[in-house]
């Protein structure tokens, strides 16, 4: 009987533990939660989307879970849940959509582009793409593995220039936290990351990256419980208001 | 036959005689200690679950893990070796010498152990990158640079992997206590003639244990290295690093990398057997 | 020191405050060591002396500064103050700043523990402080076989220390010890922590061994009996200092003090002769016979062992006993008996006597701690003492 007693204490623990970790047992109210997976590179600009969407919509919270866009359509095809999957690159999103992941069409609703970043005093002197090739010259990059590292590829080969980074990070606020740090004379970042870095970047614009952009495209998910509110979002992304935030923060219109 | 425990009894834990029952474990304590175990083992069973085993061999052999593999194993030996060449005297010394402020000194030895390793990585560049306080005049005045290069691979590997050893070393000194170098010191022998006859021997199973340790860490090292020393082929990216860059486009490729890890770091604990994880005896 | 000769005191009084080298000329003089050491609220302030080949029982209770002399022999602990000197050789005088390390003093050292080095076998551990010395790997192992066999270990010569028992460990570790032919040989509780069956065989070992030993030797122990079969002479101390010393048989067939009585077990009554009896400077009188004749009125101690005491409520009349009233200050199991500890005069602790009776009679008595009763001994039992000085 002790035993007995014992052991429901243990899994009176347990169950708290879960609760703890898991965020269930807090009472249902009357909120609709809605989860939004969305590139690295979207971490501001869907912030302030998301908190003027729960505006509109009271009783609807959205939370979002920003990692590189790579990362994320490999935890959606392991069934990791989520109601809008937001990538920055077709590639990522095929992989889903081959997956029989998505609920609805993958539509575009932003464009990026990379540009090159150097620290305020541009230590290397870096006025153009070609300079980044002077062997003296250490340039972080994305890895050719993830989005922004692919459209460094494509930057190389349309502008003809070879590029030997010093590193390849594999996300691209990593290569932008080691130009604002100082320990890259030059970095690839989108436009939308040296925005966001403010005073901390100077910026250094080369004809070649306009050839080459990433569209990001937006969709809903296939395990979504809200299949309606995931649609509402997707169009208020797409929407004019949705639109205008994204350009505040630096992006093109599809 | 009271007299009769061994010199060493403080670390030789009495093994259980043939036929002994062993000491019962209570009821309450087997249910947790099977989830901790399939906690432990469930996930790296689920890796080999979702290999694919027609790709396997060329994934190994492709020359992406190759590369990361021979980089990695070459890294994490010297770590090994400079975390013995520093972290050894750091250990004798931190385990026989009494100053003020010694307590500190060894709460800052297990600073590694807790801290996430990036946090370790970001230090490291602060210090060492070339803005760095130590890092500019480094480059300044000699010319050296250390970020984004494999010596730095090795340097955060070492910042990792050194506590294993300086903590198991110092562990082992201070339970072997210092009387047998008391009575080497009546024999004649001074203390560097005391350290190689006495205590060196003495210390060479925590050592090889301490070392095994480390070289299993300072291999695993991920966060300190990616962000101190960045990723790239051959000069930088280790097996980690490749598995998570590789995780963002080919899963198959860093499940099979990660096997390659796993196998690698079981190997060391099997064969090697350190008698710190294994238990005494 | 009373007991040293002229040149001997001579030799070393001009050789040690000259050189740390040995004074060529003189002959060995043997162990000088003048120690003041603190320790927390203890302190050590002792001086002894020990010639070659003596040996010297330092005596005492736990925490009476035994094994801290030792630790100022060796050099593992640096006195306040103190000079040590050996065979004209300085190792220690804080006041000329000559602080000996330990591995260049020449001490050998035996401790309770044999503290062989796990990782050698008997023989090398024996070999290890003549391969310090320099002696080539051959001639020392022959060497420590050697010793080895006159430590009656020849035959375990390839054993690790885990495979010794305690007593073939301890005889191994001081086969290491005067291998490395020690200018001083600290013997450090050698055999407490042997058991009741090994000590004997290892303590006459010890008492061949020391026999042809020249160094000068310090042996420190707890147990009377280690003194009395090992030691020509015997330091008593107590807190740290010199209670009484002198030669062996001296000391503890006639102690002085009462704590020397009470170490060597047995009880001491101090007073002035008068006849075959002593009296108390508070009028007490304790009958006996008479070992050494003394002067009537001269110091005199009646010594009497604690089992011959017997216990009463009331005083025993009419027999020809010596009954002396205590107060009970303690009592503790001791072997199948009970010792009781009585308190003569409160103002004076050290005058308690001892009594070992059996533990029927203190049921029967009701004996509890803090009761007036009768220590009674026969005057067959109490032996009278002449005391040189009070």
């Amino acid at each position: 009987m002790n035993h007995a007693r014992r052991g429901g204490g243990a899994v009176a623990v347990l169950t708290v533990l879960l609760s703890l970790v898991t965020g269930c047992g807090a009472g249902g109210s009357g909120q609709r939660t809605l989860t939004v997976l969305a590139a690295a590179s979207l971490t501001e600009s869907f912030r302030a989307i998301g908190d003027e969407f729960s505006r509109n919509n009271p009783g609807i919270d959205v939370r979002f879970n920003f990692q590189g866009s790579s990362l994320l359509a490999e935890q959606i095809r392991q069934g990791s849940g989520g109601d809008v999957f937001a990538s920055a690159n077709e590639e990522m999103m095929t992989k889903v959509r081959r997956a029989d992941a998505l609920a609805g069409q993958p539509r575009p609703f932003a464009t990026n582009r990379l540009t090159v970043v150097v620290p305020p005093d541009n230590p290397a002197g870096v006025e153009s793409f070609a300079d980044l090739a002077d062997p003296d010259t250490s340039v972080v990059v994305c890895a050719p593995r993830v989005p922004c590292g692919s459209a460094t590829e494509r930057v190389e080969s349309a502008s003809g220039v070879e590029l030997s980074p010093v590193s390849e990070e594999n996300d691209v606020k990593d290569v932008l936290h080691k130009v604002v740090a100082g320990e890259a004379d030059a970095g690839l970042v989108y436009v939308t990351d040296a925005e966001s870095a403010g005073d901390e970047v100077e910026v250094v614009d080369f004809p070649a990256a306009d050839e080459v952009t990433n569209e990001y495209p937006i969709a809903e998910l296939a395990a979504s419980e809200h299949p309606e509110l995931a649609e509402r979002f997707v169009e208020f992304v797409r929407g004019e208001r949705g639109r205008e935030i994204l350009d505040e923060y630096g992006f093109g219109a599809p | 036959m009271r007299g009769s425990a061994p010199p060493l009894g403080r670390l030789v834990p009495r093994r259980a005689r043939e036929g002994e029952r062993p000491v019962g474990v209570p009821l309450p304590l087997r249910l947790p200690a099977l989830l901790a175990l399939a906690l432990i083992v469930l996930p790296v069973l689920g890796l080999f679950a979702r290999v694919d085993p027609a790709r396997l061999p060329t994934l190994l052999t492709g020359p992406a893990a190759l590369t990361a593999l021979g980089l990695s194993v070459r890294t994490a030996l010297a770590a090994t070796l400079l975390a013995l060449l520093l972290g050894g005297p750091l250990a004798v010394v931190l385990a026989r010498s009494r100053f003020p402020g010694l307590r500190f000194v060894r709460g800052c030895v297990l600073l590694p152990l807790v801290l996430p390793p990036v946090v370790g990585g970001l230090a490291l560049l602060y210090l060492l990158g070339r803005t760095g306080p130590l890092g500019g005049p480094l480059r300044d005045w000699f010319g050296l640079s250390l970020p984004y290069t494999t010596a730095a691979v090795v340097l955060a590997q070492t910042f990792v992997a050194m506590p294993f050893l300086v903590v198991s070393l110092e562990g082992a000194l201070r339970a072997a206590g210092t009387e047998y170098e008391r009575v080497s010191a009546t024999l004649g022998a001074g203390p560097w003639l005391t350290f190689r006859r006495v205590t060196l021997p003495m210390l060479l199973p925590a050592l090889g244990s301490g070392l095994v340790l480390t070289f299993a860490r300072a291999l695993g090292e991920f966060g300190a290295t990616i962000t101190f020393a960045g990723s790239l082929r051959g000069t930088t990216r280790t097996l980690p690093l490749a598995i998570y860059t590789e995780a963002q486009a080919d899963v198959d490729a860093a499940v099979a990398m990660s096997l390659l890890l796993v196998a690698i770091a079981l190997l060391v604990i099997l064969v090697a057997r350190p008698k710190a994880v294994e238990g005494r005896g | 020191m009373a007991e040293h000769t002229d040149d001997a005191t001579s030799a070393t009084g001009r050789s040690s405050r000259e050189a740390v080298a040995p004074a060529s000329g003189h002959g060995p003089t043997g162990l000088t060591a003048e120690v003041r050491l603190r320790r927390g609220d203890f302190t050590l302030d002792m001086a002894c002396r020990v010639r070659p080949g003596e040996v010297l029982a330092v005596l005492g209770p736990n925490g009476a500064g035994k094994s801290t002399l030792l630790t100022a022999l060796t050099g593992s602990v640096r006195p306040e103050r103190g000079r040590v000197s050996l065979d004209g050789r300085t190792w220690l005088d804080t006041e000329r700043r000559i602080d000996v390390p330990t591995h260049r003093r020449g001490v050998g050292l035996l401790a309770q523990r044999a503290v062989l080095f796990p990782h050698l076998t008997a023989l090398d551990n024996v070999a290890f402080g003549l391969r310090t010395a320099g002696v080539r790997r051959r001639p020392a192992r022959r060497a420590a076989l050697e010793w080895l066999r006159r430590t009656d270990t020849g035959e375990l010569s390839d054993r690790r220390p885990a495979e010794l028992s305690g007593g073939q460990a301890q005889r191994v570790a001081l086969a290491r010890a005067l291998a490395a032919d020690p200018e001083l040989l600290l013997l450090d509780e050698p055999l407490s922590a042997l058991d009741v069956a090994t000590a004997p065989a290892m303590r006459g070992l010890l008492r061949r061994v020391l026999g042809e030993q020249r160094s000068p030797c310090v042996l420190v122990t707890h147990d009377v009996l280690d003194a009395v079969v090992l030691a020509d002479r015997v330091v008593v101390l107590d807190r740290g200092g010199v209670v009484e010393q002198g030669r062996t048989r001296r000391v503890l067939a006639r102690p002085r003090t009462a704590f020397t009585a009470r170490i060597a077990g047995l009880n001491l009554v101090n007073g002035s002769a008068a006849g075959d009896s002593v009296e108390t400077p508070r009028g007490g009188v304790v009958h006996g016979g008479v070992v050494e004749p003394a002067g009537r009125g001269e110091p005199a101690a009646a010594v009497f062992p604690p089992t011959a005491v017997a216990v009463h409520r009331e005083v025993p009349e009419g027999s020809p006993r010596n009954a002396i009233p205590v107060r009970l200050v303690g009592m503790e199991p001791r072997g199948d008996a009970i010792r009781l500890r009585g308190e003569t005069d409160p103002s004076e602790p050290e005058t308690a006597l001892a009594a070992d009776v059996t533990p029927a009679a203190v049921a029967e008595l009701g004996l509890r701690v803090g009761d007036e009763v009768f220590f009674a001994v026969k005057a067959t039992e109490v032996a009278i003492h002449p005391v040189s000085d009070g």
